[in-house]
């Protein structure tokens, strides 16, 4: 019917505006993939962005972010909202394979037209959120899904670079982690919009809610947003209904207070960068493994004969006398 | 087994036990999968695989279908009738199962 095979990149771009799932879902494998597609993917799909509030979920494994998504989905659904999600995991480095089972917790959801589920694999991304994640994100964009809840897994990198994907970033802890706060990284709690400690059933509640209250309150939040603390039980879906009405708020004070504009112009800046960044890796870099002159170079740095940054230096110096003349 | 097959390089989407045919096939979908595996556990899933392969056609997801599990032998040409590619019966070699996905699954994006 819809979908057939060969469809080009326009075909597919052309079945995802008029909600054709499949057509989503073989565009999200097209950028997964081939990158060299993403471009095209990316021009296309232009016209129809910026629609979707892109709520980022991350915490530390097993705190429940998986089951606290598939409630937020049903609540969403209840409100009238389409919603996108997105899972990362990560990727073995040893066998390139990766298992994807946040799924698990929210099946019963995958068959309701007004959502669309799909897990992703962190591959060889080094700076954590692969960019296929955020031609993801754009993807379910344009299929017009009002929310779009990417998340992650509680592992450094990963969780910062949320922030070049979300308008809205969540943390999620829980009770009971010997030293709560340690749990949350300094640097980490700087991300957060909103924070969660789930499975507020367990005791110690009271004490991680105040660690982290106290630790946002060093913080200075004069006239901006003051990061929210609520707590939830996700298999009850206790807490569930306020935890949403706080990420309208926040969606409210973003589009109010203009940091909505700032954010994305910020973002605007990182992806730019980090598509920059690619290329010049791969034009120029890509192309020095093996020339005899960075083969040398290695050798030396290896023997310590020369420190990383000499031969770096000397290395791009030459790159660009060669390139002028 | 999908620890094996993760070991093996690839992406596995787990999406847990007890999964009604409309569930795995919107799986499938979503995650534009290559692969369908499929455990037979019960005599139930002789009539849950064929209304599976049905939602397949029907949605035209072009997916390759494997299934394993204690299989009698009528149905194993049953099912294979109705487009499992392959039943692997409790005494497969996981090597097997994976050479027989990388030999069978053709390469994303030459489609």
């Amino acid at each position: 019917m819809v979908m057939v095979l060969n469809m080009d990149v326009k075909g597919l771009v052309e079945q995802l505006l008029k909600g054709d799932r499949k057509s989503a879902a073989r565009l999200i494998t097209l950028v997964e993939n081939q990158p060299e597609k993403a471009h095209e993917v990316a021009s296309l799909l232009l016209p129809h962005l910026g629609r979707a509030h892109v709520v980022g979920v991350t915490g530390i494994p097993g705190s429940g972010k998986s089951t606290l998504i598939d409630k937020l989905i049903k609540e969403l659904r209840g409100r009238g909202k389409t919603v996108g999600v997105i899972s990362i995991d990560v990727t073995s480095p040893f066998t390139g394979g990766a298992l994807l089972g946040d799924r698990i917790r929210m099946q019963e959801r995958s068959i309701d037209e007004g959502v669309f589920i799909r897990s992703m694999a962190t591959r060889g991304s080094l700076g954590g959120v692969a960019s296929a994640t955020k031609d993801a994100v754009k993807i379910l964009d344009a299929f017009g899904k009002d929310i779009i809840l990417v998340e992650t897994v509680g592992a450094g990198q990963i969780e910062v670079d949320i922030m070049k994907i979300a308008d809205t970033v969540i943390l999620v802890t829980q009770p009971g982690l010997g030293d709560d706060i340690q749990a949350i990284k300094a640097g980490i709690m700087e991300i957060g919009d909103i924070f969660v400690v789930n499975k507020a059933d367990l005791s110690g509640v009271e004490r991680a809610m105040g660690q982290l209250e106290a630790m946002l309150n060093l913080g200075r939040w004069a006239g901006e947003w003051k990061p929210a603390v609520i707590r939830t039980i996700s298999q009850t879906g206790e807490g569930v209904p306020e935890l949403l009405d706080i990420i309208f708020k926040h969606m409210d004070f973003l589009k109010n207070s203009g940091l909505l504009q700032e954010r994305r112009r910020r973002r605007g800046e990182a992806e730019l960068m980090d598509v920059i960044r690619e290329r010049l890796t791969q034009s120029i870099v890509g192309g020095f493994r093996g020339k005899p002159e960075f083969e040398t170079l290695v050798d030396k740095v290896a023997r310590g004969k020369t420190d990383p940054y000499s031969a770096a230096d000397l290395m791009l110096k030459s790159y660009l006398e060669k390139k002028k003349s | 087994m999908a620890r094996a097959l993760r070991d093996a390089g690839m992406e596995v989407v787990y999406t847990g036990i007890r999964q009604t045919p409309d569930q795995i096939v919107e799986a499938a979908i979503q995650e534009d999968v290559d692969v369908i595996g499929l455990s037979i556990l019960s005599g139930a899933h002789m009539h849950l695989i064929p209304r599976i392969m049905e939602l397949l056609r029907e949605k035209r997801a072009d997916v390759l279908v494997i299934c394993g599990g204690i299989t009698p032998k009528e149905d194993v040409s049953h099912l294979k009738e109705i487009g499992v590619r392959e039943v692997f019966g409790p005494g497969a070699r996981t090597d097997d199962i994976i050479k027989f996905i990388k030999n069978n699954v053709r390469a994303k994006g030459s489609s």
